[in-house]
């Protein structure tokens, strides 16, 4: 095989690694742990957060307790 | 600090609180030396006949001084904020990652000693010789270890998208950097590259192009895809976009080096590959763009009140802009009127500026309160008007390049009906003057509202611990 063709046949590869990516990405199965995942940044942390933020956590924790009811949501739409 | 006495995870962010208080020293000092610089194109008495205060040395020190030292230290401290936070447990490496601080800081004091001595290897944004080179080299290496050390050691199961990012940021770098830098030394500070000619042209743009796709776009993604939804307190628009985003931005991003070399000794074949793949970088610029501003769907009223979010937000806007902007000058027909005119420099400083500084600053003001025990910064006023000098200066800065470019570029190709050229260069540059002053008062607006974010900085670490209440957001 030339070079040229196993160039063009690395790229079409790639290019259909790519279409695997959007798929498996897109997928109705996976929606559910990308939304977890989505969230994460908000979730859980939050203890951490207020303690690491500051030591007398009577100054944040209601924020905390207001972000932890509003945080909470599915990524928007479908999409 | 006593952060960690009752957290559940004992995060190391006495580096992150390090290198966040120099993003913000280095900011003031690499804009005020462009300040400096954009003064000597109007007034160029300005370098005082003084060899080392000339233009021709200290605009690298503006290069690196931006990239290097403000936007890497902002990329240091976030991505180990993020990493930290993201994956629950401290940075790996203990002594290692205050090594990466001290050691980045040397390289940064190596830079501004040297480049204005004249020691430089002509590489632009590579200009540092050999022997700073491999202290970079061994710092750099000493960030992956840290970073993919801790992502190793992570108490969670996913990997947040930022850290992708970051990750593909590090890796990049580090094979951008040794690859281009390969150089054959002659004397302590004198070393001639490996590559010649048309090569060594090729190798600096597959080094110079990605070091503005993965230093200054996949870095600082990473920051958005954690600073936006923590900001707008909100998950991101779409995880699964932001997956294709990384995938395709990194796969693309490594092709478009030639559009830096249109209309040169390289083959034309090379151009026209450079000019279609930076083409085709549009569609991953502007899906990460939209990921990020479509974030605040719903949410809109905070930009409002939250001039830290408005930072954040509008940096994404001129990152849509400049990654219009950058495919439509690597058309060929398109860089043969904006290639060597200010239109370039207006299009890297609308990314630098505008992408680059707002989201590292919008972040910085983020982070600043959380790291010093802090509910929020000392003036939410003055960072509104620190966003808005800042807003004005690109702007003003921007749109007197735009001009003065495509100004440049016509004068340049119009020739007479005998063949000669209309124009002397001279006279091209004496039309831009005006718009030098234009972006000389732009830069000034810059420097100025850097120097207030550092009052606003010192002034909440210097609070005591918690005496700063957190705005309820309304």
């Amino acid at each position: 095989m030339d070079y040229g063709t196993l160039r063009g046949l690395i790229t079409l590869l790639i290019f259909a690694l790519f279409i695997i990516i959007v798929i498996w990405s897109y997928s109705k199965t996976r929606k559910s742990s990308f939304d977890e995942a989505a969230n994460s940044i908000f979730d859980s942390d939050n203890q951490c957060d207020s303690d690491s933020k500051i030591n007398n956590a009577d100054v944040t924790s209601h924020i905390e307790d207001k972000k932890i009811k509003t945080n909470e949501q599915e990524t928007n739409n479908n999409v | 600090m006593t952060q960690s006495n009752t957290s559940a995870v004992d995060y190391n962010f006495d580096v992150v609180r390090q290198f966040t208080v120099m993003t913000v020293i280095w900011g003031i000092f690499g804009t005020l030396v462009g300040v400096l610089i954009a003064a000597q194109l109007i007034w160029p008495a300005l370098n005082f006949d003084t060899p080392w205060l000339t233009y021709s040395r200290l605009r690298p020190l503006h290069t690196n001084a931006v990239i290097f030292a403000f936007g890497t230290s902002a990329l240091f401290a976030t991505s180990y904020y993020v990493v930290q936070r993201t994956c629950k447990t401290t940075l790996f490496g203990g002594k290692l990652a205050s090594f990466t601080f001290w050691g980045w800081q040397a390289v940064i004091v190596a830079a501004a000693i040297s480049l204005p001595m004249g020691y430089t290897s002509s590489k632009e944004y590579a200009e540092l010789e050999w022997p700073i080179d491999i202290l970079l080299g061994i710092v750099w290496m000493s960030y992956a270890i840290v970073f993919f050390g801790t992502l190793i050691k992570r108490k969670t199961s996913h990997i947040y998208v930022a850290n992708w990012f970051f990750g593909a940021f590090i890796i990049t770098v580090m094979i951008l950097h040794i690859g281009n830098s390969m150089v054959i030394p002659v004397s302590l500070m004198k070393s001639y590259s490996i590559y010649s000619g048309t090569i060594d042209a090729m190798m600096q743009w597959w080094y110079g192009h990605n070091a503005v796709g993965f230093l200054l776009t996949a870095g600082f993604l990473g920051m958005m895809y954690y600073f936006v939804p923590k900001q707008a307190e909100r998950p991101v628009y779409s995880y699964r976009l932001s997956i294709v985003h990384f995938w395709a931005i990194i796969s693309l991003y490594i092709w478009a080096g030639p559009h830096h070399l249109h209309y040169t000794a390289l083959p034309d074949w090379v151009q026209s590959v450079g000019m279609a793949m930076s083409m085709v970088l549009f569609l991953p610029s502007w899906g990460g763009m939209i990921n990020g501003i479509m974030t605040l769907s719903g949410a809109w009223h905070k930009l409002r009140y939250d001039p830290i979010l408005r930072f954040l937000i509008v940096s994404l806007s001129f990152y849509g802009m400049s990654t219009f902007e950058g495919p439509m000058m690597a058309i060929k027909s398109v860089n043969a009127l904006s290639h060597y005119t200010d239109w370039t420099i207006g299009h890297v400083h609308s990314g630098a500026l505008g992408w680059v500084a707002m989201v590292s600053i919008g972040a910085m003001y983020h982070l600043i309160p959380v790291l010093f025990n802090q509910g929020r910064m000392y003036s939410i006023k003055l960072i509104n008007v620190h966003f808005w000098m800042h807003t004005a200066g690109i702007i003003l800065y921007i749109v007197a390049m735009w001009i003065s470019g495509v100004m440049q570029g016509l004068m340049w190709r119009a020739v007479n009906t005998d063949g000669t050229l209309t124009y002397s260069f001279v006279e091209s540059l004496t039309a831009s003057y005006p718009f030098y002053f234009i972006r000389f008062v732009g830069g000034v607006l810059v420097v100025a509202g850097f120097i207030l974010m550092a009052y606003n900085m010192f002034k909440t670490i210097a609070a005591k611990d918690g005496s700063l209440k957190p705005v309820e957001a309304f």
